[in-house]
């Protein structure tokens, strides 16, 4: 049944490219291994430049709302919500991280930070996002690889 | 009087930091002691977590633009509407007497329709009971000058919401509304103005979401904003389907965080960013 429901996605994927990404209404399910999603989520590593671009992007990850990091000072208003992410990388693995930007209350159960890959078990979404995730799974392993540049 | 005195204190507590935005969460934020059992230990209005030209232009009765809409409705106050010939006054003579202490106290329980009601429904009960006159809209100009209008007569005094008796089931809902998470972003109120009050937020020091202000002036509105339009920004902003304004579940809310601000002078009209 969930496989089935999985190479659907994957056929919708491939016939209806980005668009149809964009409505598809079936659940995501995360494949967690010990806390941690180690495969990538398009099956492709992302690119940190694109990834540094959706941290920023207050419509998109908009991390520095409530994070800080050193290497972005010359942007405006980090946040005080969340920890700093300098050095990030080097306190999770790349499967570590992906799980905690795809859908952090799986490890820090009562956190505030929302699930980015995630669309469904959410109450009273506005009806333009209803099934549809804060980012994309493309979107998410961009992000996963600028945030492996944080030494 | 007070509000010169706090508008001084502020000047002074700024010049003695030389507050930048960098130091400006480490500056200590005054309130008052919260009731035993109360969810906080110090109750702090959101004016703490302003900046000292924000505070300065809510002290300022002559620039705070919120006075022009506490003119606007004295002039309303005064006015006959409605097939009954009746003005406020007609029933209610000054308001600065007969208006004193109302507003710290919404919502309040009504005897009649067995429910809270809360200011602005109050004003539109009046005026399609007594005065036969059309209800005002949310959010229209009238309703909002006169709400604001009504909650400045008890300026200085003390929220002092009744939570028990038949207003427990609606403190209740409002609490569970309170710390219920919503939309995409998945926040409750309580993410933010409960546990992660005083901290920046990208552009904003985050405040404990406190009412006593409300109606307030709004500088990025340009207009007095009423609360439960606020209610509904804040839904809308971590993209959920907001509740309605004026519905039970925002009276409720409104109830609920009242009493989380219970003691706070209320300060209508109050200046926020």
């Amino acid at each position: 049944m969930r496989r089935s429901l999985a190479a659907a996605f994957a056929l919708c994927l491939s016939v209806g490219g980005a668009l149809a990404q964009e409505s598809v209404k079936e659940p995501i399910k995360l494949d967690i291994v010990n806390d941690s999603l180690p495969k990538s989520l398009t099956g492709a590593p992302g690119d940190a430049a694109a990834g540094k671009k959706v941290f920023l992007t207050r419509t998109l990850g908009n991390c520095l709302a409530c994070h800080q990091v050193t290497s972005l000072k010359s942007e405006e208003f980090h946040g005080e919500f969340g920890p700093s992410l300098d050095g990030v990388a080097g306190r999770y693995s790349e499967a570590q991280l992906r799980l905690i930007v795809a859908d952090p209350k799986r490890i820090f159960t009562n956190t505030v930070m929302p699930a980015f890959f995630r669309n469904e078990g959410l109450s009273r979404v506005r009806p333009e996002f209803v099934g549809k995730s804060i980012l994309t799974a493309a979107q998410v392993e961009d992000v996963i690889a600028f945030l492996k540049t944080l030494n | 009087m007070a509000r010169r005195y706090l508008g001084l204190a502020a000047v002074i507590a700024a010049a003695a930091s030389a507050a930048t935005l960098a130091v400006a969460d480490e500056v200590e934020r005054k309130g008052i002691a919260a009731p035993p059992g109360h969810v906080f230990k110090t109750i702090i209005s959101g004016y703490e977590f302003r900046s000292k030209e924000t505070r300065a232009l809510q002290d300022d009765d002559l620039e705070n633009p919120g006075f022009l809409a506490v003119e606007r409705a004295a002039d309303g106050w005064k006015k006959v509407e409605g097939s009954e010939g009746k003005s406020c006054m007609s029933c209610h003579g000054d308001a600065e007497t007969s208006m004193k202490g109302v507003g710290a106290a919404m919502p309040k329980w009504d005897e009649k329709l067995k429910r809270p009601v809360n200011l602005e429904q109050r004003i539109n009960i009046c005026r399609s009971e007594q005065m036969k006159a059309e209800p005002w809209k949310f959010k229209s100009r009238e309703l909002t000058d006169m709400t604001t209008f009504v909650r400045y007569q008890s300026h200085g005094m003390p929220v002092a919401v009744k939570t028990d008796g038949p207003m427990s089931s609606w403190f209740e809902r409002g609490k569970q509304i309170y710390y219920t998470r919503y939309g995409q972003l998945d926040l409750a109120c309580e993410s933010c103005h409960e546990r992660n009050n005083g901290k920046f937020m990208r552009a904003d020091f985050l405040s404990q979401g406190q009412t006593n202000g409300f109606p307030t002036y709004r500088l990025r509105d340009q207009r007095l904003v009423p609360l439960h339009e606020r209610f509904e920004g804040c839904m809308f902003d971590v993209r959920a389907e907001p509740f309605k304004p004026l519905s039970d579940e925002f009276l409720a809310l409104e109830l609920y965080v009242a009493w989380r601000g219970i003691g706070l002078p209320v300060e209508t009209p109050s200046v926020r960013n």
